[in-house]
């Protein structure tokens, strides 16, 4: 067994409602309930080996941009680990700290909002190089080039600006932006979700390509369970801020073992199905701010039992390299 | 053959500015069924939605409607007039928008607006419409409706919403729906929720549905007919099995195989190189011809006529041949 290269342990995110002073003395004095805790992400264990693509799925609300956040060292998690090489990246300082931090890139969802809109392409790219003094000054323009080529946009285009481009060029500015300090992760939040079908396929071959080439590892978030299923090798499924299902992705697609991971793969649409009678599964996303008891999917769950109403299903291995959470698969109910 | 609930010829609407008109449609054709769903697809700025609008004549200024043929049920509505067209809307033509919010009023409750909805176009006493709005909401799958009336669209989360303002489109128990991308903002257990409550209604009224979508999956399981736009024309139409099984415009070709379900996972996906022209710079001839693998010199020249309107009809100079695999 290697050792993961990118680890997520016990990883948790809470947010907590601003409150006022006047609520903080009724809570204190027990005249008011204390303010709701929302539970991004509820306990997350997550590995990543060199080399592999991890598709993260799960739908709004689940806590999918919250881990990416958290795993880019942009958000800290609230409790939990994050291990980058085998080593938690709380006790990284200086230099080992600003390596890991250039090591692990994130791609955005939204190419309109994650570009400066007052800066023009090559200093959007060549950004990190010049302020973190990555390579000599006149070395910069040439490794910029080298970057838009490698996403395959014109060279005349280094002195626009972000709005003389299409949606497809921007996301490209953003991988190029990624890869320009040569990370070795990058974790892509809905990178193509807001691009035409035809743009997010020249996208996703790009990402494909650029792994190929550069023997990166990706974290990939994102709700599109097809795009998930085409570009991972294996693939996390995410319900209310924890991972219900883990596993090869095609084992997980062709045959998955949690009932949500199920619910979710039935409702996504296929070209290939006619005129289907659909089958919706009941209710929606519980809020996180009160998470139902036991097991959090037990109120939609057609399989839901006594027990799923009061135990909450940790996640533990069904195969080899296969996880689920639910009780359906807990071999002896200890 | 039964007389077509839909006819539209020729429509074509123009955005004006400085420098001209151009136009957003040009030159479409549709045919609708009575209690058929067809599926309009296209990218963001083929004219899909404009096209939906210029339906019901919701073009505002710089757009304007500049010729064709709109006929609902023999009726011309581009010559109706405003108080015509308002009695048709919301009664016999309903239009679902992408975003709820934009449907919904914020300051009035649930309940208000949907009796409205029923009383502007019926005598009827508003204890009735509230009856008739709580049915409508238990129809589209919502529980406690009568409580749900009394609130207000923040209460609502967006996929409720999405389902409030279906069953206000359903009210009158419209012959036909215009649904823009209804679902496109919601998560797919939400979309496939929604998905059964439209294919329900339209199996049980005979409504007939416009879906505009940019999304080929959901067409294939929801409607009976697609039609595929780009660069604001109808590049390919027919039955669903005609269009996704048996393409013969590249630029379908083209859209399937960008979809990542058409490869096997990590084989590259077949892409269409470019992007869509904008609608001030579309090239002369065939408008994908620059995109296109399968240009002629022709295509350059000629832009390609539409072919037969109902049955699977594609504008092509160089169809892809029947038969070949995708």
């Amino acid at each position: 067994m290697t050792v993961p290269f990118f680890e997520l342990r016990g990883v948790k995110k809470h947010f907590r409602s601003k409150s006022t002073f006047a609520q903080r003395l009724l809570a204190a004095t027990g005249q008011a309930p204390p303010p709701p805790v929302l539970r991004a992400v509820d306990g997350v264990d997550l590995s990543v080996m060199r080399g592999e693509v991890l598709g993260l799925v799960g739908e709004s609300g689940c806590g999918k941009s919250t881990l990416a956040r958290i795993a880019t060292g942009i958000s800290a998690a609230s409790a939990g680990d994050v291990v980058y090489d085998g080593r938690p990246v709380v006790q990284l300082r200086g230099k080992e700290r600003l390596d890991f931090l250039l090591k692990v890139q994130m791609v955005f969802q939204d190419p309109y909002a994650s570009l400066n809109p007052r800066m023009q392409v090559h200093r959007i790219v060549g950004e990190a190089l010049r302020v973190h003094r990555l390579l000599p000054k006149n070395e910069i323009d040439a490794a910029v080039d080298k970057a838009l080529t490698e996403v395959g946009l014109d060279l005349a285009y280094r002195n626009r600006y972000p709005h003389q481009f299409s949606g497809g060029q921007r996301q490209r500015i953003g991988i190029a932006r990624a890869l320009a300090v040569n990370p070795d992760f990058l974790v892509c939040d809905e990178p193509v979700s807001a691009l035409d079908v035809s743009i997010q396929a020249q996208v996703i071959n790009l990402f494909m390509d650029v792994r190929e080439r550069r023997g990166l590892t990706y974290l990939f978030v994102s709700h599109d369970l097809g795009i998930v299923r085409h570009i991972s090798d294996r693939v996390a499924i995410m319900y209310l801020g924890r991972i219900v299902e883990i596993g090869p992705a095609s084992a997980v697609f062709d045959k998955p073992a949690h009932p949500y991971s199920a619910a979710l793969i039935a409702a996504s649409p296929s070209a290939a199905r006619r005129k289907r009678d659909f089958q919706p599964l009941k209710g929606e996303l519980p809020s996180p701010l009160a998470p139902p008891t036991g097991c959090p999917f037990h109120p939609r769950c057609e399989h839901a039992m006594s027990k799923c109403r009061e135990v909450r299903p940790v996640l533990q291995e069904i195969a080899p390299g296969r996880s689920a959470a639910c009780h359906l698969h807990t071999s002896d109910n200890a | 053959m039964t007389l077509p609930l839909l006819e539209v010829r020729g429509l074509k609407t123009v955005f004006h500015d400085l420098a001209g008109a151009w136009p957003a449609v040009d030159g479409v054709d549709l045919l609708v069924h009575p209690g058929e769903i067809l599926g309009l697809v296209g990218e963001s700025g083929s004219g899909k939605s404009v096209t939906g609008f210029s339906l019901v004549q919701l073009i505002d200024p710089p757009g304007e409607v500049v010729s064709g043929d709109v006929l609902f049920k023999g009726e011309d509505l581009r010559s109706a007039s405003e108080e015509r067209l308002r009695s048709l809307r919301g009664d016999r033509i309903a239009m679902i928008f992408q975003d709820p919010l934009m449907t919904l009023n914020p300051v009035l409750s649930i309940g208000e607006q949907m009796c409205e909805a029923i009383q502007e176009h019926r005598n009827c006493s508003r204890q009735d419409a509230l009856k008739e709005a709580s049915r409508a909401l238990s129809r589209v799958g919502i529980s406690s409706p009568e409580a749900r009336l009394k609130q207000f669209p923040h209460e609502f989360s967006g996929g409720m919403r999405q389902r409030v303002a279906i069953a206000t489109a359903l009210l009158n128990e419209p012959d036909l729906i215009i649904a823009d991308e209804p679902t496109t903002a919601l998560d797919v257990t939400i979309q496939s929720q929604i998905l059964f409550e439209v294919q329900k209604l339209s199996r049980e009224t005979g409504t007939a549905v416009i879906w505009i979508t940019h999304d080929l999956a959901v067409v294939a399981e929801l409607a009976d007919r697609v039609a595929v736009m780009y660069a604001g024309r109808i590049v390919e139409t027919g039955t669903v099995d005609d269009v996704l099984d048996r393409p013969r415009h590249p630029y379908t070709v083209g859209l399937l195989g960008s979809s990542a379900a058409s490869a096997s996972p990590g084989e590259r996906l077949k892409q269409i190189n470019g992007a869509a022209p904008s609608i001030s710079a579309r090239p002369s001839g065939c408008p994908f011809r620059p995109r296109c693998e399968r240009a002629l010199a022709v295509c350059e020249q000629i832009d390609p006529s539409p072919q037969i309107l109902d049955g699977h009809g594609y504008r092509c100079h160089n169809p892809v041949p029947e038969g070949s695999a995708l």
